[in-house]
């Protein structure tokens, strides 16, 4: 199974500079666990005791996974997950 | 419709039928056209609620300085109502919104103080409260944190599309502020329990996120996930596609961020067809495309457009 995880300028140190990478899991949770396996640190700057971090934003396949099922959500082979900073509008 | 006077002509916007973009005849796509408000968005709204509620508690007084964080919209409609009950306006803008919002904020007598490109709106957020603690004096309405930007629409929009569009079921607006959904969206849930209200957030350009740590994240105060259904991130390619798509099929003339908001909404029809329902979508016209003609959103292929308006805050 295989997931494409687009990350953030942001994080792009742990990740060695690479805008998007592969990674797999059968819930969001599991997949964070398997970026924190390849690029250390990553899963703390993402995820903290309570859940996702208050200012981080995680989308699979363009929907908010806060209204899916937070880190419990099931991925699927082929899907797209989006990390991103949360940002102002107006 | 005959008003005393400009501010007094602000809502009563009309929700227009989309009958090529709505898929089925059973699953009907309706835009509210809020560019049609005296500056040519929904802003005009928070901003007259803003200024009012401030008046009312005392905190503005005659001649005062009103200084507010703004990627445009929201500083063009204050300065229209500020220029009108005699307040100086300053706007702290981020420096990659377009060459129209500049003019436009000038032409109602706007002061503007760039922040940033890099960080977007959070670093205006971020500029506006550094100047509001050195200028004790100023008043910053902050629309992040402002009851009144949600109220208005609690109090206007909302009554609005439910009187135009009592079979509502989806209600689709832009995520900014917060404060269209927040209110909109607290009306129609107390009078159809069902209703789904849904956000659409533009995805920009990787500059917008370019902030110096996550801490630096930004979450308006007014955001309560609780009235939210489901949240979208719409990036450029989909926002502009839709945003042709609604011109040429539909007619309107509207921003890059309409498209983001009716690719959420075409995405909610698609849905409804699928599991056989039948569905009366709404949607905000936030603004028309007026202020976008310079950045080339208009001109070419989607992908020239998109290239165009990359590293610009477009929504």
């Amino acid at each position: 199974m295989a997931i494409q995880v687009q990350i953030p300028t942001i994080l792009r140190t742990y990740t060695g500079g690479e805008k998007v990478v592969t990674a797999d899991g059968a819930t969001l949770a599991d997949l964070v666990a398997d970026l924190d396996a390849k690029f250390p640190g990553l899963k703390d700057r993402v995820v903290d005791d309570a859940g996702l971090r208050r200012f981080v934003n995680v989308y699979l396949n363009d929907e908010d996974v806060r209204f899916l099922d937070g880190l419990g959500t099931s991925l699927s082979d082929g899907d797209s997950v989006t990390i991103l900073p949360a940002v102002a509008g107006g | 419709m005959r008003f005393p006077n400009l501010l007094a002509s602000v809502g009563h916007t009309p929700i227009v039928g989309l009958p090529r973009l709505s898929p089925t005849p059973d699953v009907r796509l309706w835009a509210k056209l809020e560019d049609l408000n005296p500056t040519g968005s929904v802003k005009d709204r928070a901003a007259l609620a803003m200024i009012e509620s401030a008046e009312r508690d005392g905190v503005l007084t005659p001649g005062a300085t009103i200084m507010e964080p703004t990627s445009g919209n929201t500083g063009i409609s204050l300065a229209m109502v500020a220029r009108q009950r005699g307040y100086q306006l300053i706007c702290v803008m981020p420096e990659n919104t377009s060459f129209e919002r500049t003019q436009l904020l000038r032409m109602w007598g706007a002061e503007i103080i760039y922040s940033p490109a890099r960080g977007g709106s959070n670093e205006a957020v971020r500029v506006a409260k550094d100047l509001a603690a050195k200028n004790p004096d100023w008043v910053m309405l902050y629309q992040y944190g402002n009851p009144a930007n949600a109220t208005t629409h609690y109090d206007t929009t909302g009554p609005e599309i439910l009187a135009d569009l009592p079979e509502i079921t989806h209600f689709v607006a832009g995520l900014g502020t917060t404060g269209t959904l927040m209110g909109v969206g607290r009306f129609l849930r107390e009078h159809r329990p069902d209703v789904q209200i849904v956000a659409a957030e533009p995805r920009y350009g990787e500059l917008v996120y370019g902030l110096r740590n996550l801490d630096e994240g930004f979450v308006p105060e007014l955001y309560d996930a609780s009235v939210l259904t489901s949240r979208y991130s719409v990036g450029p390619h989909d926002a502009l596609m839709r945003t042709r798509q609604l011109l040429h099929e539909e007619g309107i003339f509207a921003g890059i961020s309409t498209g983001a908001i009716l690719h959420a909404a075409l995405g909610l029809a698609d849905r409804a067809v699928g599991s056989g329902e039948s569905a009366d979508i709404c949607f905000i016209v936030c603004d028309g495309g007026w202020k976008y003609l310079s950045t080339g959103a208009y001109e070419g292929t989607i992908e020239d457009a998109e290239q165009a308006i990359s590293g610009q805050l477009w929504a």
